[in-house]
């Protein structure tokens, strides 16, 4: 299998559900669901996977770049495995999240914007992401924990971190996601 | 799956919007058909024209909940006679800070959402729907979806709906981190594939919108409104509200207070003192130094304003907007100078880049503050951020660089003192509790150094 054609290989209905959402002479606005899929594929928005979004819909990979490069959840860059985003915008802010993210800081040993060593975790510091009544929030894969502490979120990062050895996240933490 | 998320809080006999606090699993749809569920959708399809619909949300008086607060069925009005295909667009990118009311109505409401849509597309005869959500919407997305695919399945949606002749598909489509793209324009055209950029108005999305074609687009919360509308009428809705601002809406709380959350009230019926006492009051009742009606994009209100009545004429005769309601309290902990801060950041990285006064003066604007807030501000620095407010008013593309001024200029004006104070106490780069904060975002280094030519907050985008 050629590295470029993993995605039409391995997810070929999935990319045809999300091209019969849009009329055919308008697929380019699969683009968005089509680097979703991409970058679960390929860990990130890699060169590779920004040239086979362009292929499937005809573009110049230059544009697809400049779609990547608008979003803040299109990585250009490898990213953990988990990426975690704490949402650090004023309303939580009035609600502790910024000692929050320093606590976030401490336990992993990065800053935010960064990725521990051992690639299984990026920390990042997100504007509101709608759940201000719930603060501190953070998303783990886009997945919401709400109401966190400090003792939450040790307990959220040991686990993902151990895995037991399964090398399956625990509850809902996974990365499989269905076609939007 | 996703997870419910939600506030309870029981403010009314009968909620008209969240409806998932009245009635346990309304999520699910056959709960939601044996409370009138669906209903008037087959009201619709068996009784009503197109323009009936269209007439009992005109004579509702439903003003949008996005922000904007148009009428909404006036705004149907304007699609051109004879265009086909049109679309339906629906608005759930849900990113102003403070604003979570959408977030509750997908995930504990999500049919009634469905259902309103339905109506729309029947009302200005449009056989496909758009669903933007916020890419962070990921499980409340999964949540619709699933709401979808049973309304297919019970022939709600699909081809041939109820038997009646109609087509009508509703399809989601996820956006990707960009506060921008709740800008209607900015958002049909991320939805067509392109950069998330604000497009120039006229022409209006109901003449050309959705790969130019006649559009309807309209917020989460405002189509939720619309099965209740068509099934018990205008007059019933008008039971609610003021003459000019109908019906409920729903308030987000936040901030300093002991219970926030969503608030679903009648408009106009209470005052802003009164919801922050319904959200249990301040924490350790402090006193209340200011109120954001709008998150950041509306100018705070000082506690001299706390009797102001919740709807949109009353909020605007106060000096800011009722916008989408996400009322944020600060109490008298709060430092001024570091939330205003915070919203202009909020606006420095939200800004598409389009334009040069909103790109630029976000930027200064927030180096500004970094100026203040790591102590190494004077007092010619307010004049400064006044004045880069003022540049930029009037001459941006769209609303979002109007907005970005806001915290500026409304923070200077009814705190000008604190922020003197600030400053005072602040002299020489001396250490203060917002250095963690900081450092983290590049604006200082340990040593307490404003950094020459940082680039503002390390963020998401830098990965
Ligand atoms: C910068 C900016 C951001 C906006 N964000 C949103 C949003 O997140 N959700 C929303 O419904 N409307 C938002 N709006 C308003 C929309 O442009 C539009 O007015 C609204 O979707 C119309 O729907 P309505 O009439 O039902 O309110 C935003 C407007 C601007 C200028
Ligand atoms: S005002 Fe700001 S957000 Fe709007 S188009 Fe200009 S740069 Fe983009
Ligand atoms: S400010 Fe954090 S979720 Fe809204």
């Amino acid at each position: 299998m050629e590295a470029h054609h993993l995605l039409r290989e391995k997810r070929t209905s999935e990319i045809e559900a999300i091209l019969a959402k849009y009329p055919p002479e308008r697929k380019r606005s699969a683009i968005m669901p089509l680097l979703y899929l991409a970058q679960e594929e390929y860990g990130y928005c890699s060169p590779e996977a920004m040239r086979e979004v362009a292929e499937i819909l005809d573009l110049d990979p230059t544009e697809v770049k400049s779609i990547v490069g608008f979003y803040t959840m299109f990585f250009e860059h490898p990213v953990g495995k988990y990426v975690i985003d704490v949402c650090d915008d004023l309303p939580c802010a009035l609600r502790g999240a910024d000692q929050f993210v320093s606590h976030c800081e401490r336990k992993l040993g990065i800053r935010a914007g960064q990725t521990t060593p051992d690639g299984k975790f990026t920390l990042r510091t997100v504007m509101c992401i709608a759940a201000c009544d719930r603060a501190p929030v953070i998303q783990v894969n886009r997945v919401y924990h709400y109401d966190m502490t400090e003792e939450a979120f040790d307990r959220l990062v040991d686990a993902l971190a151990n895995e037991n050895g399964t090398g399956e996240a625990p509850n809902e933490q996974k990365q499989g996601l269905d076609v939007l | 799956m996703g997870g419910y998320y939600g506030s309870k809080n029981k403010t009314m006999e009968q909620h008209v919007l969240l409806r998932d606090v009245d009635v346990p699993n309304i999520r699910e749809i056959d709960v939601y058909l044996a409370h009138d569920g669906y209903a008037a959708w087959r009201k619709a399809l068996t009784t009503m024209k197109p323009d009936d619909v269209i007439a009992v949300v005109k004579d509702s008086g439903l003003r949008g909940r996005g922000g904007a607060g148009f009428p909404t069925g006036v705004k149907w009005g304007f699609i051109p006679k004879d265009v086909f295909p049109r679309y339906v667009v629906v608005n759930g990118d849900e990113s102003e800070a403070g604003t979570f009311k959408d977030h509750q109505i997908i995930d504990g409401n999500p049919h009634q959402l469905i259902e309103g849509i339905l109506l729309t597309c029947y009302a200005v005869q449009a056989n496909v729907a758009y669903v933007y959500l916020r890419g962070e919407f990921y499980e409340p997305a999964k949540t619709l979806q699933r709401a979808i695919d049973e309304a297919y399945a019970r022939g709600f949606v699909g081809k041939n709906v109820l038997g009646s002749g109609f087509d009508v598909d509703i399809h989601i489509h996820l956006g990707a981190g960009a506060y921008i793209c709740g800008e209607e324009t900015a958002l049909l055209s991320s939805l067509e594939g392109q950069l998330g950029q604000p497009r120039l108005r006229p022409p209006f999305p109901a003449v050309q919108g959705l790969y130019a074609k006649p559009t309807v687009i309209n917020n989460v919360e405002t189509l939720a409104n619309v099965p209740p509308i068509v099934l018990h009428g205008a007059q019933w809705y008008r039971q609610f509200g003021t003459e000019k601002s109908p019906g409920t809406k729903i308030f987000c709380v936040s901030g300093r207070v002991k219970r926030p959350g969503n608030y679903e009230l009648p408009l106009g019926k209470y005052t802003i003192r009164e919801l922050i006492e319904m959200a249990g009051g301040t924490i350790d009742n402090r006193p209340v130094k200011g109120v954001l009606p709008a998150g950041s994009s509306a100018p705070i209100l000082p506690a001299s304003a706390l009797d102001t009545k919740l709807d949109y004429e009353s909020l605007q005769a106060a000096g800011s907007i009722l916008g989408s309601a996400s009322f944020v309290i600060l109490d008298d902990t709060v430092n001024i100078v570091w939330a205003a801060r915070k919203m202009v950041r909020f606006f420095k990285h939200e800004s598409c880049g389009k334009c040069t006064p909103c790109r630029e003066g976000t930027y200064w604007g927030l180096r500004l503050y970094d100026k203040i807030l790591s102590g190494h501000g004077t007092r010619e620095d307010i004049d400064m951020i006044a004045e880069v407010a003022s540049q930029m008013s009037g001459k941006c593309f769209c609303l979002l660089g109007e907005f970005a001024t806001s915290p500026m200029l409304s923070t200077i004006k009814h705190f000008r003192e604190e922020y003197e104070a600030f400053i005072a106490a602040h002299q020489g780069g001396r250490r203060n509790g917002y250095d963690d904060e900081l450092i983290r975002e590049g604006v200082i280094d340990e040593a307490g150094n404003l950094i020459v030519g940082h680039v503002g907050q390390k963020t998401a985008h830098h990965l």
